[in-house]
């Protein structure tokens, strides 16, 4: 199992096994080895008598929000979708930004989950399940947007293929209806691949469980699991088969969210780039979105032993990865525009940098583009609090590059009356704020997880990566 | 390993026939112990015993002689009539002006949008894809555990107290009674020396 890397060395509290010994593979989790610790280790945040305060804390800023979100939908629909300053030609917005946001957020829990499993990155079952969750509750915030961005919620229905007394289907060759199916597939099969993971470890949970409600819920919910072989080897079957599925359909989750702005003959949305952008982008915030989350929950859950230093550096080399993948698409972007020759092109492009939105593009540069190269260096990618800061102006870097697309490109409308109307549409930006206090109110799904779940996560490193650390 | 056994009735009934035994079970201490001993009682001819893991052991598949899943192989199909109901739905409701019954009468509109053709296959792919997945995730899903015979609630082994650290930290060997080669002195004798820490039976 493991033993102390030689370059092991603690430093302010952490541990820092960043370094690579040749000949032998770093360590998964530090300072066990017996498997019961890592069970133990894993089972004390749930088990725990008190819940620590900082949990309340977190819980009630989350509630709050949450209400506050609740406000903001009622209010939405009660008055209309000119609560978001929409108006004509900015028709999409907030409501599509925040979706597009989202979803991509979602995208990280997914590559963890599946595309690491497939590459063998065994590192990857210290974080798994918790960023499975997170994409569970971010397709979820995702799928409240296109929902109440209608107008007329109670006809919500007509999005999907029902027989109705109008005789009338959807238009199947529409990608906002190929976005319906994409993302309740995404929504379904993330969820369906999360609770696979977790059936074993509810049976650990269920077999320490003291109280009576304890065992009755977590041996519903774990299905009678008992750990037998030739379970085990179906499992490991359906495991393997549910990765492979989910690798496809999260790269083309955000390519049909792309392909809304794509297949449009927009100046700023029509280009071949999105879908392969789109998804760079998607797993960018979503990395950042881990980091935010991990970094609080092990400090809080004392879990530093499972989330060590090493995965946030690993995190943290992909968040510079995707950064430079997303920083060579937006210059792609503006060469194709000059290289197309397309005036109405070159002009949607320039304009988004010194146009009307300027500060917005300038942001989401600075804040996608130039923060993630500071990943560069080590001193960097294995400092806590840089980090944490650096993921949060990522996901404010990609929350402004959703807006700097979409409203930027339908902003300027080629009719001149309509040009006249931007200026209008600028000045309802004190609506600006308002639109903004719904976008926390998602952030509480997050926060709000509850104790349990935050880290059964690593329960999965246990589970599943019992032959990594042996 | 009837549902309706009752810890009470079971003690019941203990004055007038001894309780009907599920089996015995040896506990290991590493996966490489397990390992050996599965080799073992594989090559000794039992059909009815189990390995139980508290995580998935490499290798142990073949220690046991379990023959490869036909999961992928029906989750295959499953997705390809995903992709088939994919396709009909959508030339049926875009591209048909028929009627037919689907649990209630429903007439399909030719949807002329911009001119497109009525049967646009490249617009419908994604849909396909789509429901591919979810055809295949799903019957992944339901059938991983059908076929594990899951859910199942009730258990012999969950009432022994020893078992419950197989979903922790310690690997089992079960033998059940059904077995024709179960006689439980003999089989006793056998894992015992398979060298365990320790060996136990199980109550039906």
């Amino acid at each position: 199992m493991t033993t102390m890397n030689v370059n092991t060395k603690v430093r302010s509290g952490e541990t820092d096994n960043t370094q690579d010994v040749p000949g032998s593979r770093a360590p998964l989790v530090l300072n066990m080895n017996k498997f019961n610790q890592v069970t133990q280790q894993v089972c004390q945040v749930a088990e725990a008598r008190r819940t620590p305060m900082a949990w309340y804390i977190t819980f009630a800023i989350g509630l709050g929000l949450l209400s506050l979100l609740g406000f903001c939908i009622v209010y939405l629909i009660v008055t209309g979708v000119g609560v978001w300053g929409l108006n004509n030609p900015v028709m999409w917005a907030y409501d599509i930004t925040n979706f597009v946001f989202w979803v991509g957020i979602g995208h990280a829990g997914t590559l963890i989950s599946a595309i690491l499993f497939l590459f063998r990155q065994k590192w990857r079952t210290g974080i798994n399940r918790f960023a499975e969750a997170m994409t569970i509750f971010a397709v979820m915030c995702a799928g409240i947007f296109p929902g109440i961005h209608v107008g007329r919620v109670w006809v919500v229905y007509w999005l999907f293929p029902l027989p109705n007394q109008m005789e009338m289907w959807p238009q199947f060759r529409s990608p906002l209806l190929w976005d319906v199916f994409a993302v309740g597939t995404y929504f379904t099969v993330s969820l369906l691949f999360w609770f696979t993971g977790l059936v074993p470890d509810l049976a650990t949970m269920r077999d320490r469980a003291k109280g009576k409600i304890q065992q009755i819920a977590y041996g519903a919910f774990s299905l009678g699991w008992r750990g037998s072989n030739r379970h085990w080897h179906r499992y490991e079957r359906a495991y393997l088969l549910l990765a492979a599925l989910s690798t496809p359909l999260v790269l083309s989750v955000h390519s049909v969210v792309s392909f809304d702005f794509a297949t449009s003959q927009l100046p700023g949305w029509h280009t071949t780039i999105f879908p392969p952008y789109f998804v760079a982008g998607a797993i960018f915030s979503g990395f950042a979105m881990v980091v935010t989350l991990a970094i609080p929950a092990r400090e809080m859950f004392g879990l530093k032993n499972l989330i060590t230093l090493r995965h946030l550096d690993n995190m943290n080399k992909v968040i510079l990865l995707t950064g430079c993948m997303v920083g060579y698409a937006y210059s792609m972007e503006f060469f194709i525009a000059w290289y197309s020759g397309a005036i109405y092109e070159k002009f949607a492009f320039i304009n988004r940098a010194f146009g009307q939105y300027w500060w917005a593009y300038f942001l989401m540069v600075s804040c996608n583009v130039i923060t993630p190269q500071l990943f560069w260096f080590k001193a960097i990618r294995t400092s806590i609090p840089i980090m944490f800061a650096l993921s949060l102006l990522v996901n404010v870097g990609m929350w402004f590059e959703r807006f700097v697309i979409i409203v930027t490109s339908l902003a300027n409308d080629f009719l001149p009356f309509l040009m006249g109307r931007v200026h209008a549409h600028l000045g309802r930006h004190r609506n600006l704020l308002r639109e903004f206090r719904s976008l926390p109110g998602d952030v509480h799904a997050v926060l709000s997880l509850p104790p349990d779940d935050r880290h059964r996560r690593s329960e999965g490193g246990h589970a599943r990566g019992g032959s990594a650390f042996r | 390993m009837s549902a309706t056994t009752k810890p009470s009735s079971a003690k019941a009934s203990q004055a007038d026939s001894p309780p009907r035994s599920y089996g015995l079970i040896a506990e290991f201490e590493t996966p490489a112990q397990i390992m050996k001993a599965a080799e073992r009682v594989r090559d000794s001819g039992y059909k009815w015993w189990d390995c139980c893991t508290p995580f998935p052991v490499h290798g142990l598949d073949k220690a046991m002689g379990i023959r490869q899943t036909i999961l992928p192989i029906i989750v295959f199909f499953m997705g390809m009539a995903g992709t088939c109901a994919a396709f009909v739905l959508q030339s049926f409701t875009n591209a048909s002006d028929w009627t037919v019954w689907a649990g209630v009468w429903v007439t399909g509109y030719p949807f002329l949008i911009s001119g497109k053709p009525f049967m646009s296959l490249p617009a419908f792919i994604p849909v396909m894809f789509e429901l591919t997945i979810l055809f295949a995730a799903l019957s992944t899903f339901g059938l991983m555990f059908a076929f594990n015979g899951l859910p199942q609630l009730y258990h012999p082994l969950f009432r022994n107290k020893r078992f419950r650290r197989a979903t922790d930290d310690r690997f089992f060997i079960v033998i059940e009674a059904r077995d024709p080669h179960y006689f439980k002195a003999r089989t006793w004798e056998f894992l015992e020396s398979l060298d365990p820490i320790a060996i136990e039976e199980v109550e039906d």
